[in-house]
């Protein structure tokens, strides 16, 4: 904020000229020490499963540590030279996140001999690493992106009709499978989305806010700008509810609230959101009796106890976060297997819950803060419109993802199957969060390179926007 | 836009406290409630996680562990489980614990407190101990006589040292296995069941939750009370007692089994058993007294543990002087468990002094320190000292020269008490076989050991049925398994 006072009268001396340029620090030292901390945590978490349950050192712990150890390097040394000036925790959290999330899925998979996770899951965290690397070698600047709008959103709505043509799994018909493998295509979808959004709700701000006409006290946009984008996100959401995918269309519709109403500032927006929400929450609730199910067992999780239908997942879960207390029972000791089939998945946070205890969750908690804030900072910094909406796109993208899962195992809000970022088995989500971390890497590299005058500005010119990347720097 | 931004990060800050509280509610405040909650199996869990605590009987211990590997891990195992069932109960992971398995689950599953070095902190880290050792005062070669003097046959035998009140053998048969319903499998639900509706009642435990009419076996606490209350002052004395016998207010006759009862002593109406004679003594003690030595010796008690629960014995409060001759004799309403009669000879033998029953000795940790050790505790004075010697004296005649010949052991000081009991409507069930006895070496200064025998033959003919003949035989064998090895 160094907007000079313009209007002051003379005493005060003559704004002083414009500081010269400054960037800030690179800090990759700062990354790499974060990294080394990191994998340190989750190899001490993987050793300290194989203590709690054999008394032994698992045999592979060195060779996980090792392999954790190249990602993460790798994944650094592609930072280092191709975005320097990147936000230091964005990596590390990560990292750590992915990492924490392989020690559960191993811990978890004990308990289940003849079905073992962690190793799908490291291969798909190695992919997602993969991709992490190849973003932000290949993606000079994000502004490249917003050309791509039209093809994203093409895509993205493809990607989400394709598992319809799939049978369904344990109620929901979002899964892809051929060979062994089972792909969600919503995961890719969210990100695609988002830089569609960004884009367009970047093209067409000042169009949507002070354009149309008013009606009482809400600005409404012409129809011509405000219809293609509202289409969108209602075929989207239509396409999920029929795929009974609650969890991703109650993300999309919270990203969608989110982003025109940073880009438009109109607080209209959120009422209208939260009024179609509220009708859509309702019909889905009265007509699909998958959904219904949900609602009740939130407002009374120990129904089916009391009917003698022994605890239901949700209970289940809540007797797991209950038996962690303030310091858990240590990894390995807990018995959120008692949750039953989504325990490596949906319900991986009871795990952690219970075995790291009020402590190490809130820790997690946190952790997921800090990524998000990370990502929010970055768009406070950045100049373009296009890349300020990515980013808080991005960052909203995990926020409402940890608060729609955390919030519906720890019974705050009724649950949606979804995977909570990093943490979870599911290797279309790992996939897709390094991708969405790689973004992040990004856009807080062009956020923290470009000369610090404080403020962005809210509208990029044309010049702007066909800038080459990097030469800024 | 910034401005739009800083308050969309407000509402993921609203989010992430939101979920910050939800889980210290969750994790902090109702995490004792959903602990508690029954559906919530970790409790289970944790209580079978680790080996539980053994139960011991003369250095070895009866009990065992056996790692399942299932979700609920160890499952109980038991060394000649149908010879300690009355001793030990049950551990089921379906239906609960039984007599210690119960009393001394605390011990045996580690949440006693008393086993922590660090209670307070063990209290705070929710940590388990290994589970600790119940030493019983059990004698394996008493016992185990005591079982195989009944050969499987229907009854109970209680046995215990009179001057202390240790518990030397408490028997019941026919018996089950406990280890049949440790676990949790079918094949546990179908054992239950059997064992449950099985004709024979193998789960009662007959020593202590049984009761029987005692019969003649009754009659030392009427003389007790007769000598107490100074009605008879020379137990060889001729009694005011006529042959036949009229219960009072009534034209019923009293039958005697025995001959000569016509004014006997107090000496030949126990050794011969006269009921004429102890049923008109019981009347002029009067329904008070006898009431009083009655609960003395701990009738009516329906608070007595060892620890398990002991079945209340029975004399009854209000009686007409015809249901108190009854009484006086064992028979109408008076009940009591073989335990019961068995403290009645203690009492006899111990100089006057009834010491409270106990089958617990020491409580230790798995790794031997004691925690907790019994001390012999007095129950009551039910008669006073010569009273006391004027029934040994008494009770000795009686297995010398009366009834209870069978189980006289030559060189041993052995006092006792036939019964006969009968029971039913009209009488017409198969009557209980009882005896009572102690029994002392000679240059002993104490007793070794009091019992009460009891067999409730179905099989057999009920002319063959006495105290005498059915219940001596084992009283006998339990005697000299108790002075075996006891020096001298």
């Amino acid at each position: 904020m160094t907007a000079p006072a313009a209007d002051a009268p003379s005493p005060v001396p003559p704004p002083p000229p414009a500081p010269p340029a400054l960037r800030m620090p690179k800090r990759r030292g700062v990354e790499l020490s974060l990294l080394v901390s990191a994998v340190l945590i989750c190899v001490y978490g993987y050793t300290a499963v194989g203590l709690t349950r054999s008394g032994a050192v698992p045999p592979d712990a060195a060779a996980y540590g090792a392999g954790l150890g190249l990602l993460a390097l790798f994944a650094h040394l592609a930072v280092r030279f191709r975005a320097p000036y990147a936000d230091p925790l964005l990596l590390p959290i990560a990292v750590l996140l992915n990492g924490l999330g392989l020690v559960l899925i191993y811990r978890l998979d004990l308990e289940t001999p003849g079905d073992r996770a962690a190793p799908a899951q490291l291969v798909w965290s190695t992919l997602g690493v993969a991709l992490f690397i190849g973003v932000v070698l290949a993606l000079r600047d994000h502004r490249l992106l917003q050309r791509y709008a039209y093809v994203s959103v093409a895509a993205a709505l493809a990607l989400m009709m394709l598992p319809i043509l799939f049978p369904p799994v344990n109620g929901a018909r979002i899964w892809i499978r051929f060979g062994g493998f089972s792909f969600q295509p919503s995961e890719f979808a969210k990100i695609l989305l988002a830089v569609f959004f960004a884009a367009y709700l970047a093209a067409n701000r000042n169009a949507l806010a002070y354009t149309g006409r008013r009606v009482w006290r809400l600005q409404f946009p012409t129809g011509r700008v405000l219809g293609p984008i509202v289409t969108i996100w209602l075929l989207s959401v239509a396409v999920l509810a029929l795929e009974r995918d609650l969890g991703t269309s109650s993300l999309f519709f919270g990203l969608f609230v989110i982003m025109l109403y940073v880009a438009t500032g109109r607080t209209g927006w959120i009422a209208v959101g939260l009024l179609l929400a509220g009708v859509g929450a309702f019909a889905v609730g009265a007509f699909e009796p998958h959904v219904r199910v949900r609602v009740q067992e939130w407002l009374a999780p120990f129904a089916s106890i009391d009917a003698g239908l022994g605890p239901s997942q949700l209970a289940q879960s809540l007797f797991s976060f209950a038996a962690g207390g303030m310091q858990g029972t240590g990894l390995g000791a807990g018995h959120s297997t008692l949750i039953g089939f989504a325990a490596k998945s949906d319900f991986i946070l009871a795990t952690a819950g219970e075995e790291l205890g009020l402590i190490g969750l809130s820790a997690l908690i946190l952790l997921y803060g800090l990524l998000v804030a990370r990502g929010y900072r970055a768009g406070l910094a950045l100049r373009d419109s296009f890349g300020r909406l990515l980013a808080i796109g991005l960052a909203s993208i995990i926020a409402v993802q940890v608060f729609v899962i955390a919030g519906g195992v720890t019974g705050l809000i009724p649950l949606t199957g979804m995977a909570m970022p990093f943490l979870a088995q599911g290797g279309s989500s790992v996939v897709t969060n390094w991708i969405i971390v790689a973004l992040l890497i990004r856009v807080s590299d062009s956020a923290r390179a470009q000369p610090s005058d404080g403020e962005g500005t809210d509208s990029p010119t044309l010049a702007e926007m066909t800038t080459a990347p990097g030469s800024g720097r | 836009m910034t401005r739009y931004i800083r308050r969309a990060a407000t509402l993921c800050l609203v989010m992430l406290a939101a979920l910050l509280v939800n889980v210290v509610r969750l994790q902090l405040l109702q995490a004792g409630e959903l602990r508690e909650n029954p559906a919530n199996r970790r409790p289970l869990i944790a209580r079978y996680a680790d080996p539980r605590g053994d139960i011991v009987v003369g250095g070895r211990t009866v009990t065992g562990s056996k790692d399942t590997r299932q979700q609920l891990r160890y499952e109980r195992t038991y060394h000649d489980g149908p010879l300690y069932a009355p001793v030990t109960g049950y551990s089921s992971q379906l239906y609960g614990t039984t007599l210690l398995e119960h009393t001394e689950d605390e011990t045996l599953a580690g949440t006693d407190p008393l086993l922590a070095p660090l209670p307070l902190w063990n209290d705070l880290t929710r940590s388990r101990q290994p589970g600790g050792k119940i030493v019983t005062t059990i004698r394996a070669s008493v016992q185990r006589a005591a079982y195989q003097g009944l050969a499987g046959r229907r009854g109970a035998v209680a046995a215990l040292e009179p001057s202390t009140g240790r518990i030397l053998a408490l028997v019941s048969s026919p018996s089950y296995d406990p280890a049949l319903l440790s676990g949790n499998s079918p094949a546990v639900v179908a054992a239950w069941r059997r064992l449950n509706t099985s004709p024979d009642r193998p789960m009662l435990n007959r020593a202590i939750r049984q009761t029987y009419p005692p019969g003649s076996a009754f009659k030392i606490v009427t003389a007790a009370a007769a000598l107490d209350a100074r009605i008879v002052t020379d137990p060889n004395a001729a009694t005011d007692a006529r042959d036949p016998y009229i219960l009072p207010g009534t034209r019923t006759r009293l039958p005697n089994r025995a001959p000569r009862c016509d004014r006997a002593s107090l000496s030949y109406a126990l050794r011969y058993s006269c009921n004429t004679v102890m049923a008109h003594l019981g009347v002029r003690v009067g329904l008070h007294r006898m009431r009083e030595t009655a609960e003395k010796f701990g009738f009516n008690d329906a608070g007595l543990r060892i620890p398990a629960r002991v079945a209340a014995s029975t004399f009854d409060r209000e009686m007409g002087p015809d249901q108190l001759a009854l009484s006086s004799i064992g028979q109408f309403d008076t009940a009591a468990t073989p335990l019961q009669m068995a403290m009645v000879a203690a009492a006899v033998a111990n100089g006057g002094e009834l010491v409270r029953p106990y089958l617990v000795d020491r409580v230790t940790t798995r790794g031997g320190r004691t925690v907790s050790a019994a001390l012999p505790r007095t129950y009551q004075r039910p008669m006073n000292p010569v009273t006391a010697q004027v029934l040994q004296r008494l009770m000795i005649q009686a297995v010398e020269k009366g009834g209870g010949r069978r189980a006289a052991v030559p060189g041993v000081r052995v006092g006792g008490k036939t019964g006969t009991a009968q029971h039913g409507v009209a009488n017409a069930g198969v009557p209980y076989a009882w005896f009572i006895a102690w029994a002392q070496q000679r240059e002993a200064s104490r007793p070794a050991i009091a019992l009460a025998v009891v067999v409730e033959d179905a099989e057999a003919n009920r002319e063959d049925i006495s105290g005498g003949g059915d219940a001596a035989p084992i009283a006998k064998v339990v005697i000299e398994a108790a002075l075996k090895g006891r020096g001298g």
